[in-house]
């Protein structure tokens, strides 16, 4: 194809799109949900992760020690402990420390303070609190407790207790709510765009079913099929970058709105995420919109040519 | 040089359109096709612009089997060929100059030329005040003087005209019909179908008659008889 081709297909694409007005307008339209569909999906995904991210921080299996048990036993157990992969983070609690949190915790409750002081003791022990990759982790970190497996004589004497199973509850329900979560979110937005595509490429087809005859004429006087189709590429091209353009924008004012009014329920600013990943999405947005205004033009002309 | 070889067009429901017709046309001719409607007069042209194969024989173009032609050499064929239809067959979303800008384009003209040459067959077919409007904006007489300025814009061989004053009122159809001859009178072969008598015995020249698929009569200065 000569360049002088490629300036026309542009000039001529762009001219259609212009005279079609209406039937441009109703295309860019459908287009502009579309991709906010499909935005609104990489938004959702991020807060879903990240919500069910932080509800996964909150879970830990935390390991008691007896009351005046060596630090340095502690310390040997913990490098033990350290060697298991599935372990992400484990955090050392000394003794004082957990007293500490605790007046920090009871500070207002002045009954529970008065009877600590009548102690004149530390009764608390202190603690590993051990976190896993992932939270399925969790019950064979427990086990490698309970069970002694890979620990010495000494390093079972010294724990106290285990507290997984008292959480085992809610770490099992968590992990369920996070699979479910996870799945759920994925087929919505599979479906999603599913739709939305599918409606695009429809309304794409319909514009060029009122074209149909006009690429029938192109044929007789003699046009190459990639002469015929090119403009209606670049029409297809039209659409989509000024639909992405019209997301990219109106998110600016919608994510203002809602960051802050979300924020202490989703735990994340939505403005902040938009402004952070603003180049991602942009590129995400426009590359959607022209793949699919071209392709379902070029597939929808393609139908016209073959007869 | 056109020549139809023992040609047969059964369509896909049987109906027989065309039947063993053999018929040569010469470089320069012009030649009125006429018949009734489903004579067989649109198969030929259609077989001509590659749009139909035959079921039977062969049609050459300057000794080209058209049928033989891949579809790309189908395209170069058609940039040879000027086409008027009865129904103009005008890009509706183009301008008068645009049409015919686009049959020049797709012939790989320069933007120079294009600028060169619209003007000036514009003035030809007398549409210079309508450059710039849409064919919805023509007149019928008005539509079919711009097919016809597309159709010679590239100065084809041959020129096939398929009913084209079968929308227009006798003043127009007169005026097409006077275009038509000029531009046989400067060398290119123009093929006319129609069913008009008053068309074929103002021209005065060779008529095929067409009747059920077969050639019933081809003489050199014919009248439409039926």
């Amino acid at each position: 194809m000569h360049f002088f081709d490629f300036k026309r297909i542009i000039r001529s694409g762009v001219l259609n799109f212009w005279r079609n007005g209406f039937v441009s307008l109703s295309s860019v339209l459908v287009m502009t949900i579309t991709i906010g569909v499909i935005t609104s999906m990489i938004f959702f995904q991020a807060i879903l992760g990240f919500t069910l991210g932080e509800l996964e921080k909150k879970v830990d299996v935390s390991v008691y020690f007896v009351s005046d048990t060596q630090e340095e036993k502690i310390f040997s157990l913990k490098e033990k402990v350290e060697s298991i992969p599935e372990v992400k983070e484990i955090a050392y609690v000394s003794a004082g420390q957990a007293l500490e949190d605790f007046r920090e915790r009871h500070k207002d409750d002045y009954a529970t303070i008065q009877a600590l002081e009548e102690l004149n003791e530390n009764p608390l022990g202190a603690s590993l609190l051990i976190s896993a990759v992932d939270p399925a982790n969790y019950e064979s970190i427990s086990n490698f407790f309970e069970q002694g497996i890979a620990l010495s004589a000494t390093d079972l004497s010294i724990i106290d207790k285990v507290n997984y199973n008292e959480n085992k509850q809610v770490i099992d329900r968590l992990l369920l709510l996070k699979d479910g979560a996870k799945k759920l979110g994925l087929i919505l937005t599979i479906v999603l765009i599913a739709i939305s595509v599918i409606i695009t490429f429809n309304t794409i087809r319909l514009t060029i079913y009122v074209a149909r005859d006009e690429i029938g004429v192109m044929r007789l006087v003699g046009s190459e099929n990639s002469y015929i189709n090119g403009p209606f590429m670049m029409e297809g091209v039209l659409y989509g970058l000024i639909s992405a353009l019209i997301n990219i924008v109106v998110y600016f004012p919608v994510t203002w709105w809602l960051g802050s009014r979300l924020e202490g329920f989703l735990g994340i600013n939505l403005l902040t995420y938009y402004l952070s990943n603003f180049f991602q999405i942009l590129v995400i947005s426009v590359l959607v919109g022209t793949a699919l205004g071209s392709f379902s033009s070029y597939l929808a002309v393609k139908k016209y040519l073959r007869k | 040089m056109i020549e139809f070889e023992q040609v047969s067009k059964i369509y896909d429901n049987k109906f027989v359109a065309l039947e063993d017709v053999s018929f040569v046309i010469e470089d320069g001719e012009f030649v009125s096709i006429v018949g009734h409607s489903g004579a067989g007069k649109t198969t030929i042209t259609r077989l001509l612009l590659g749009e139909e194969k035959p079921t039977n024989g062969s049609v050459y173009l300057d000794s080209i089997d058209v049928a033989r032609l891949s579809s790309s050499k189908i395209v170069s064929l058609r940039r040879r060929i000027g086409t008027v239809f009865q129904d103009y067959k005008l890009l509706p979303s183009r301008t008068a100059y645009e049409n015919i800008a686009f049959a020049m384009e797709v012939a790989g003209k320069t933007d120079e030329e294009i600028a060169n040459d619209v003007p000036h067959v514009l003035d030809l077919v007398d549409l210079t005040d309508k450059t710039d409007h849409f064919p919805r904006q023509l007149s019928g007489g008005e539509k079919q003087r711009l097919a016809i300025a597309r159709a010679i814009i590239n100065q084809p061989d041959l020129i096939i005209a398929d009913e084209p004053t079968g929308n227009l009122d006798p003043v127009n159809t007169h005026e097409i019909i006077q275009i038509l001859k000029k531009i046989n009178d400067l060398g290119t072969t123009v093929i006319l179908t129609t069913h008009d008598p008053n068309i074929v015995e103002s021209i005065g020249k060779r008529v095929i008659t067409f009747e059920g698929g077969t050639i019933k009569r081809d003489v050199k200065k014919g009248k439409y008889i039926i």
